[in-house]
């Protein structure tokens, strides 16, 4: 019956925490003299008002979903992966690195661009995690300085390897492209690319890998417990840098489709993707649960998606739809309260 | 005659169980009390609900005959009622009287802390109590007894005239449950009252002047130590007839299983711990490990288990060199470990009951195929357990953290066993469980030797080693340095031995 209950709440906590968010974005607005109806259908018609924006909310949750993983995959294994961003980033370099250099036919080439984002990805996590192992380093401290250092290489490699002094490099060769004529000509030239459907299967193996092979079961109880782990014979070790791999990867693959789908080549950046940090969010919302992460980067590309709608829709700065955003975590980081309204609720209903 | 402390009719009622139910406990000016009851009867909640930390659905609680509503423990403390907690709450870089005073401490000028005033205060009240605490000592460089001391010092330095003490001689050795048991009389000699929550027969025998028992959130009754014996305490506690001496026959050991060759290991701080220790345990026989804690058992049993490095020496597992293997290689070789602190090392608290009986087998088929896990086949073995070894669970889903302790030790105890090792090392299986599950997992003990395993004890409890093993080890330093038969020694002999002192001082049981 807890169990029952526990698994409610955690349906209910974040629905609660969403719609809370937005009730508490409408006050904003009606406070600072907009019309909160108005700007909420500029919203829903900035994400869902033609089959273009249809499409590019669609390549908006794409990365998002890997992010989030990214994040729910080491939270479940009891690391904290500030480094997605950076993982982010790297996987975006070397996917379009490949993309570029490499030329081979598309069954090959394509993969093997995808499979460059998420090792690289993948090392980026390597190296908090065997920081973590061997010398106890906190993996919070060690990911944030590689984020730095990713960002600094990428755009020094942009600059001085992949281009002559340029901010921008070339379009990869088509045969190592995510995007698809005919998901563009159904979505009106919008940037959707199949990049959507390597998310949902990342879910999938999250959690394949999470609930139901031995891998997992090592990864979660490392997470809860090292000396029950090592007690019972697992490597502890191996598991905490596997697991951020595993992380790494995600978020890899993340910037992978983003320069494999979306953009189609690698920029020099002034400051970060936020990709990674939104991930923190998505994972957060979706309770580190592959299905949930879907969800709650669904919502966020929605709201980040239809926000572009909004000044012109409703003149509401874009703003509101991050201050609405962070009012939602807020919610969900403070589910206790929710928790305790629910119960004080349910009591007060018997 | 006065009370000082009466519950009357108290009880507490969480979501779905009623922890006390009518219980009322009397305690007059000057006596020891002890409050007797099996592992979750409730003894706790009572005192919590004493001590302010819970409310009362119903019932009074009255301080010296007037009726008060003790709302958190400030008030408790007002009212003069301290306790000694099971686990010291004392900050170990801080010196006992920093740690003493922590909270109410003495100012004097500019808000400065007076420590030579507290110390003074501090050294008086130990000297009337006959305590023997060194005011200016660091907690982390005194024993355990002595840091109990402390905690008595701390409730006895805010005022308090009524002492509880929560399983105050669980930690302590036979020697300190001497000295403590003195110090309580001094203090009731001084006037001050005390409660005694415990489930040893023996100690309430000694020092106790009336008990009350509670079984399953009820109040049983108060009886006079004097006109009671520990046959009808135990019967009153458990609901039924208690068997205490453990029925076994005679042992047959055979073969060596576990050889060890002058080993040594070194602790935390990397100092040798173990320093030359030589140990056979033969199949088909119960050693138990006698010692004061801290004279290197933990690393001792770590270095055989493999969670901890060996310096030197060798470890022979069924002639076999297990020395610095890895855990996963040593369990492969044919060891069972029942840890010595359950929830650290024995369970995933997090894991449901269920996974956590295939801890160490997970990877091995049948429950799971190429890396794959089988969930049918985990929780049909999770299932065989919890029915053979009685863990009493809601379900195998429940999370482990939601059993209580004896529950779960039931289920660490069934998971090493049914791998059916050929050494069973078990460290304290017993800690703080109730005489009905001691009595259960001795049975199962004594069942493992009989099928042809050799069985490794420790135990700080002498009443478990005396009772259960065949032979006694007696380790102090390091070393091994006394080898015993039960029947050949008494407590007082061991207890010596277990100080340190030599075995042809001590007595004419040598074997050696």
């Amino acid at each position: 019956m807890t169990t029952n209950n526990n698994r409610l709440f955690g349906l209910l906590v974040p629905v609660i925490s969403v719609i809370l968010g937005l009730l508490v974005g409408a006050i904003i607005m009606i406070a600072s003299g907009h019309n909160p109806i108005e700007a909420y259908g500029a919203l829903w018609r900035g994400a869902f008002g033609d089959a273009f924006t249809i499409g590019e909310t669609i390549r908006r949750i794409t990365p998002l979903i890997l992010t989030g993983l990214a994040i729910a995959f080491a939270f479940r294994t009891g690391l904290f992966n500030i480094g997605a961003e950076g993982q982010v980033i790297v996987g975006w370099l070397a996917a379009v690195w490949v993309g570029l250099a490499v030329d081979a036919p598309m069954i090959i080439h394509l993969p093997m661009a995808i499979l460059a984002g998420a090792i690289a990805g993948g090392l980026w996590g390597f190296i908090p995690g065997i920081l973590k192992a061997k010398l106890g380093v906190h993996e919070v401290i060690v990911t944030i300085m590689m984020n730095y250092i990713a960002m600094f290489v990428s755009n020094e490699i942009v600059r001085s390897v992949l281009t002559d002094h340029k901010t921008t490099t070339e379009r990869i060769a088509d045969t190592a492209s995510l995007s698809s004529a005919w998901l563009q000509g159904l979505t009106f030239y919008s940037r959707m690319h199949y990049g959507i459907l390597i998310a949902l299967f990342a879910a999938v193996v999250m959690w394949f890998i999470i609930q139901r092979t031995t891998l997992g079961y090592e990864l979660k109880a490392v997470g809860f417990n090292k000396h029950a782990s090592k007690y019972a014979g697992m490597n502890v070790s191996k598991s905490i840098v596997l697991s951020m791999v595993i992380a790494g990867g995600f978020a890899g693959l993340a910037g992978a489709m983003e320069g494999l789908g979306t953009y189609g080549s690698v920029s020099v950046i002034s400051g970060f993707t936020n990709l990674g940090f939104d991930g923190i969010a998505v994972a957060l919302l979706g309770a580190n649960n592959p299905f949930g992460v879907v969800l709650a980067a669904i919502l966020f590309g929605v709201l980040k998606e239809g926000a572009g709608e909004m000044p012109t829709g409703a003149g509401v700065p874009t703003e509101l739809v991050d201050i609405i955003i962070a009012i939602i975590i807020f919610f969900v980081a403070s589910s206790y309260i929710i928790r305790w309204a629910l119960l004080r609720f349910k009591k007060e209903g018997k | 005659m006065e009370y000082v402390i009466e519950m009357l009719n108290i009880r507490k009622e969480f979501p779905g169980i009623v922890a006390n139910d009518n219980i009322t406990v009397q305690l007059k000016k000057g006596e020891i009390h002890a409050l007797l009851g099996e592992n979750g009867a409730g003894k706790s909640t009572l005192m919590n609900v004493l001590f302010g930390l819970y409310q009362p659905e119903a019932g009074q609680i009255r301080v010296k005959g007037e009726e008060v509503k003790i709302t958190n423990p400030n008030v408790a403390n007002d009212l003069g009622i301290g306790m000694v907690h099971q686990h010291f709450m004392l900050v170990e870089p801080f010196t006992v009287t920093q740690n003493i005073i922590l909270g109410s401490e003495p100012k004097g000028k500019f808000g400065k802390i007076d420590i030579k005033k507290a110390e003074k205060e501090i050294q008086e009240i130990s000297d009337l109590y006959g305590l023997k605490v060194d005011p200016s000592a660091k907690i982390s460089d005194i024993s355990v007894g002595m840091q109990q001391r402390v905690e008595i010092l701390k409730t006895l330095y805010r005022g308090a005239e009524v002492l509880i003490f929560d399983e105050p001689t669980a930690v302590l050795t036979p020697q300190e449950i001497t000295e403590l048991i003195e110090i309580m009389r001094s203090l009731v000699k001084e006037g001050k009252s005390i409660i005694l929550i415990t489930h040893k027969l023996k100690e309430i025998m000694e020092v106790c002047d009336r008990c009350t028992v509670i079984r399953k959130g009820k109040g049983i009754g108060t009886v006079n130590v004097k006109e009671s014996n520990p046959d009808e305490l135990a019967s009153l506690m458990v609901g039924r007839e208690v068997n205490f001496k453990t029925e076994k026959t005679q042992a047959q050991p055979k073969e060596v299983v576990l050889d060890i060759k002058d080993l040594f290991v070194k602790d935390a701080r990397k100092v040798d711990i173990v320093k030359g220790l030589n140990l056979d345990v033969r199949a088909g026989e119960i050693v138990g490990i006698a010692g004061v804690d801290g004279n290197g058992q933990s690393e001792l049993i770590e270095a055989i288990t493999g969670l901890r490095k060996s310096q030197s020496g060798q470890i022979m597992l069924n002639n076999k060199n297990i020395t610095n293997m890895s855990p996963r290689n040593v369990t492969k070789s044919g060891l069972g470990h029942i840890p010595q602190d359950r929830h650290k090392y024995g369970l995933v608290l997090d894991y449901p009951i269920g996974a956590n009986m295939v801890l160490q087998t997970y990877y091995q088929k049948p429950f799971s195929n190429v890396s794959v896990l089988n969930y049918k086949e985990i929780y049909k073995k999770a299932n065989e357990l919890i029915n053979e070894y009685d863990v009493r669970t809601p379900s195998e889903f429940t999370p482990a953290r939601a059993l209580s302790g004896g529950n779960q030790q039931k289920a660490i105890i069934g998971r090493e066993i049914d791998r059916s090792p050929d050494l069973l090392i078990a460290a304290q299986p017993t800690r703080g469980l109730d005489v009905g599950a001691i009595e259960f997992i001795h049975r199962k003990l004594i069942e493992e030797r009989d099928k042809g395993k050799a069985i490794l004890l420790v135990s700080f409890e002498l009443d478990e080693i005396m009772n259960v093993s065949d032979r006694i080890a007696v380790m102090f330093d390091g070393q091994i340095i006394a080898n015993v038969k039960p029947e050949e020694t008494n407590e007082q002999e061991l207890g010596l031995l277990m100080a340190g002192s030599k075995q042809d001082e001590a007595g004419d049981s040598s074997d050696n």
